[in-house]
């Protein structure tokens, strides 16, 4: 009984237990079932999203960068250019402690205090940058040391990388102007002009003068090399790759010799000179002083360099030529009278009698000169400047007409040089004023300002480069170029070269014996008037007219001494020239800042200058100017092929 | 008999074919093949664990053979003593085990090391099977307390090396058993639910890696470079294979070094990127056959610790397959379970191939069919 009853039991235990293999078996299928299911729907509804993604991890796009283009003045002499240096690199994505790291590096490579300072400043600076540059320029003997023990060092590297480099230093730093590291706004001015990819591996960009104005020509265009890499960013091999376009070479109007003599000329003083071609616009010379040194921002500029040039109160970054604003003082005068020509207000013989004051509205303007010039005449009143004269003249002359012939000569107007920041200045005439001014009483035009206007002070508010432009108009009687800086572009592969043709914007017709007259008035001024002593023996011809600007204003009555005003408010000291006289070669204008008479500080500038572009004269204190070739051992490396 | 007319070596291959199951012994093989092949893609720069994991098979095919010998009725004498002396290792473990990754699972045996919780994952159900054949005539629900102390006793120790993944396995497979046993529904009902409602408690005792195993699955992209680069790279593995694969050897995600612990826990994902849909469907139909085997042999068992084991051995390939695959493909949280047959590694491949003779061994002396 007992033993049926176990059988029983164990008969139907062993059903129950077939029962659960059974239950077991569908379970196990439907679990084999959902995983197929997850195989499906990866391996075949979202295969290529997967795909990409497989694409994406092992393919890596890396970036070839061009050569940037080089720069060469008119004469071929290379002022921008391009040299192989040792970098060493972080990868900060890769590195545990970057201060660790640097301590450990230091003990291989000397890291200074400022080098370090630099690098944490690009690193807060810079977002998602592979590498950042910790030291540039390695020496030979670093970069040995440092390849001995690189595998100590993750995330560290050195890279060959090209430099740039102005081999004459400072001069002509405004015009040729720096690369800078590629910072945030720039990223966002590149994405949004379309080209944020073509600058991919690139680290600098133009951030001021040529290297800015024609960065999409120096740059060139970037190459591209697929790698593929494992999963620590390693490349393997490389898939495709297409080359990098090299930059365009840039010739610049520009002689770099008559820049350097000028700049040498300025030494330390402050202000700023523009030479141009009056034949065709061509920027010759262009100086602001005081300069920088372009190539200190290769390497990304070291902070205190940078305070240093930022906060100085003379302004070094500022192109005075194109951005500062200066009273023409008296070198407005042979505009004027060529005004009084042309409208027929005065002939040349016509004179005035100059008792050393001019009255006007209960007002006594003076003349520079105690007791006056006596009988003067057109000649006589540019030669020997004579302010009373030209009181006269411009009350005679009315604002508007002087407003009106002073226009077409580009005062007060951008000249539209390729350089950014050029400022405007001002022409005063009624309508400036009642535009410039809200109050109404102030907005109202008052005869006794068109007196002071006639010996270029008062409202009018101009560029050295307007000053040159005027003058260089002059000079070709009449016809107003658009001031180049670039003479020619060329494609360093193909040899292929685009000209920037002279480009007339306008034309004044002006009677060439009026401007004969006034030229000869101002050869006059060298010869035997307030720039004679400067120009004294000059081997050449060439027309002149000194200035002095009024930095603070002097009440009426009140004596100018020179002595007595502190440094910074002395007079400017201004000087426009032509030459030669015949057939002129060259317009320029100075300025020099707190100069105080024209014929004094400016007007012997202007001579060594002039003497060195008609002569080929190197001034006394001034070696043959040569670029100073430091980098002679550095490998220089030429753009293109 | 005949054998002694046979020449020798025929009447050698007649002794070694003794009790071995040809379907089970096809299928394994099959899979070891397709995990050598993987294993041979995975390993371009360690060629050596070819040779090392063909040793490996060697052995675990001997072991197996062996263990295909013994009568099911002489392990039940095993259980006991293996249960106990692997809960020793385990308690030895938690006292002066090796810390390896932070984890304490490691015991100096000599020259070697050994983890004792893969020996658990068959002395566990050797054990259960035993106590249920023992009260096979008087099972009460008492009896069914008492092996849940067997189970969970083990199991505390190991998570608490902590090794989560081993755990659930062991646990799983002493689960088997006593569901196979016949625990009533209502209990298993009951027992789902209380497990449900514990699940916050088991969270707070959870390791911080253990709990962002769990949240990265959720979201693996909350952590792409820690957590969940596992389960990301390894899914896009999967994913990029497509239908037919990229072709052996032609993984890129294996070969670039995205995917890590290519050669063990993550061989699947080499596998399914170079062998795509086809290769993953034939991997689960040969699981599947496997464990119908399995689960045929449980069946026709003899003894109710002969099937009690079978059913719970067959399961347990299942359930490995199933969760290495699930933690490969992204629906399973990554624990350190290898994928049976193919990962490397010699001791996962000797608990297996060990399961296999057991329930070789039972097929071998099956119920003989009542007429």
């Amino acid at each position: 009984m007992r033993g049926l009853s176990e059988l029983r039991n164990s008969e139907q235990e062993l059903y129950q237990f077939q029962m659960r293999v059974g239950i077991a078996g569908v379970a196990v299928l439907v679990a084999f079932a959902l995983l197929a299911a997850r195989f499906l729907y990866l391996q075949v509804l979202q295969h290529d999203v997967y795909r990409a993604k497989a694409e994406d991890n092992r393919i890596s796009v890396v970036p070839v960068t061009p050569n940037r283009g080089l720069m060469v003045d008119r004469n071929g002499v290379v002022v921008a250019r391009n040299y192989l240096g040792y970098t060493l690199e972080i990868f900060p994505k890769r590195v545990r402690n970057i201060e660790r790291t640097i301590d450990e590096v230091s003990e291989y490579v000397d890291i200074t205090n400022r080098e370090r300072v630099r690098f944490r400043k690009l690193l807060q600076e810079t977002r998602n940058a592979e590498s950042l540059p910790l030291k540039n320029r390695l020496s030979d003997e670093e970069v040995a040391k440092f390849a001995a023990n690189r595998f100590r060092f993750e995330g560290v590297e050195i890279k060959g990388r090209l430099f740039r480099q102005y081999p004459f230093g400072d001069v002509g730093s405004h015009v040729l102007g720096y690369l800078g590291r590629i910072n945030t706004q720039d990223q966002a001015k590149l994405e949004e002009e379309g080209v944020g990819a073509n600058y991919r591996g690139t680290d600098y960009i133009g951030k001021s003068g040529i290297e800015a104005a024609y960065e999409p020509e120096l740059h060139g265009t970037t190459g591209f090399e697929q790698v593929e890499i494992d999963a620590a960013g390693r490349g393997i091999r490389t898939l495709s790759s297409t080359p990098s376009q090299p930059g365009n070479n840039i010739t610049l109007t520009l002689d770099m010799r008559l820049q350097q003599v000028a700049e040498v000329a300025f030494g330390d003083r402050r202000g700023a000179l523009v030479a141009i071609d009056p034949a065709n616009g061509g920027i010759l010379a262009l100086v602001s002083k005081p300069g920088f040194d372009p190539n200190l921002f290769v390497d990304g500029i070291d902070p205190q360099y940078w305070a240093e040039l930022n906060g100085s109160i003379d302004k070094p970054l500022n192109n005075r030529a194109i951005s500062g604003l200066y009273p023409p003082g008296s070198t407005i005068k042979p505009y004027l009278a060529l005004a009084a020509l042309e409208t027929g207000k005065r002939k040349p013989s016509s004179t005035i009698f100059d008792p050393g004051f001019y009255d006007f509205g209960g007002r006594r303007f003076r003349d520079d000169k105690k007791g006056g010039h006596g009988t003067v005449d057109m000649y006589k009143s540019i030669v020997e400047s004579c302010d009373t004269y030209y009181y006269n003249l411009s009350n005679d002359l009315g604002i508007e007409a002087i407003a009106k012939f002073l226009a077409p000569f580009g005062f007060g107007s951008r000249s539209g040089i390729d350089l950014a920041g050029e400022f405007t200045g001002v022409l005063p005439s009624p309508e400036w004023k009642a535009k410039r001014f809200k109050d109404p009483r102030q907005q109202k035009w008052f005869p006794g300002e068109t007196i002071s206007i006639g010996i270029g002070q008062g409202y009018h508010s101009y560029t050295p480069l307007q000053l040159a432009q005027a003058m260089a108009m002059l000079a070709d009687v009449g016809h107003m170029y658009k001031p180049r800086l670039v003479e020619h572009i060329e494609n360093p592969r193909t040899g292929e070269t685009r000209d920037f043709p002279a480009e007339v914007i306008h034309t004044v017709n002006l009677r060439r014996d009026n401007v004969d007259f006034i030229k000869r008035a101002m050869a006059g001024v060298t010869k035997e008037g307030t720039g004679a002593r400067a120009f004294a023996k000059v081997e050449y011809t060439v027309g002149g007219k000194t200035g002095t600007a009024q930095v603070i204003a002097m009440k009426q009555g009140e004596k100018y001494e020179e002595a007595k005003v502190a440094e910074r408010h002395r007079d400017h000291s201004l000087f426009i020239a032509f030459a030669p006289v015949e057939s002129p070669r060259i317009a320029l204008a100075v300025i020099v800042e707190n100069g105080g008479f024209g014929a004094r500080a400016a007007a012997p500038l202007a001579r060594t200058v002039l003497d060195y572009f008609m002569l080929g004269k190197v001034p006394p204190g001034m070696e043959q100017p040569t670029p100073e070739d430091d980098s002679a051992n550095d490998e220089e490396v030429e753009s293109g092929e | 008999m005949e054998l002694a007319r046979l020449p020798l070596p025929q009447r050698i291959g007649r002794r070694l074919a003794e009790g071995i199951d040809s379907t089970l012994l096809v299928l394994m093989l099959s899979l070891s093949m397709l995990g050598l092949l993987a294993l041979y893609s995975a390993s371009y720069d360690v060629p050596s664990r070819v040779v090392g994991q063909l040793i490996n098979l060697a052995v675990a095919l001997a072991a197996m053979w062996l263990v295909a010998q013994v009568h099911p009725q002489t392990m039940m004498r095993f259980a006991v003593p293996a249960y106990l002396i692997g809960l020793a290792l385990l308690v030895a473990v938690a006292l002066f085990g090796d810390v390896v990754n932070g984890a304490r699972r490691w015991l100096h045996v000599g020259v070697t090391r050994f983890q004792p919780s893969e020996m658990m994952k068959l002395a566990l159900p050797l054990m259960l099977a035993w106590y249920f054949h023992k009260h096979e005539t008087t099972l009460k629900l008492r009896n069914f307390f008492v092996a849940a102390i067997l189970l969970v006793v083990p199991l505390g120790l190991i998570a608490k090396q902590p090794d989560l993944g081993t755990a659930a396995l062991v646990g799983a497979a002493g689960f088997y058993v006593i569901f196979f046993a016949g625990l009533s529904w209502r209990v298993l009902g009951t027992l789902f639910g209380l497990g449900l409602a514990a699940l916050p408690v088991v969270w707070g005792f959870l390791h911080g890696y253990q709990r962002r195993r769990v949240l990265t699955l959720l979201d693996p992209s909350t952590d792409p470079l820690g957590a969940g680069y596992h389960i990301i790279q390894s899914t896009i593995a999967v994913g990029s294979g497509g239908l037919w694969g990229k072709g052996w050897l032609n993984g890129t995600q294996a070969h670039l070094e995205f995917i890590p612990e290519r050669h063990t826990d993550f061989i699947f994902a080499v596998f399914s990127e170079e062998f795509g849909l086809i290769g993953n469907v034939v991997l689960i139909v040969l699981y599947s056959l496997l464990v119908a085997r399995g689960l045929v042999i449980a069946a026709n068992a003899a003894t109710v610790f002969a099937r009690l084991l079978a059913g719970a051995i067959s399961l347990m390939f299942f359930t490995y397959a199933f969760v290495n695959m699930g933690m490969v493909s992204g629906i399973l949280p990554v624990v350190g379970v290898p994928l049976p047959f193919l990962s490397y590694g010699g001791t996962a491949l000797l608990t297996l191939f060990i399961g296999a003779g057991i329930l070789m061994s039972v097929n071998r002396y099956r119920r003989l069919v009542q007429t």
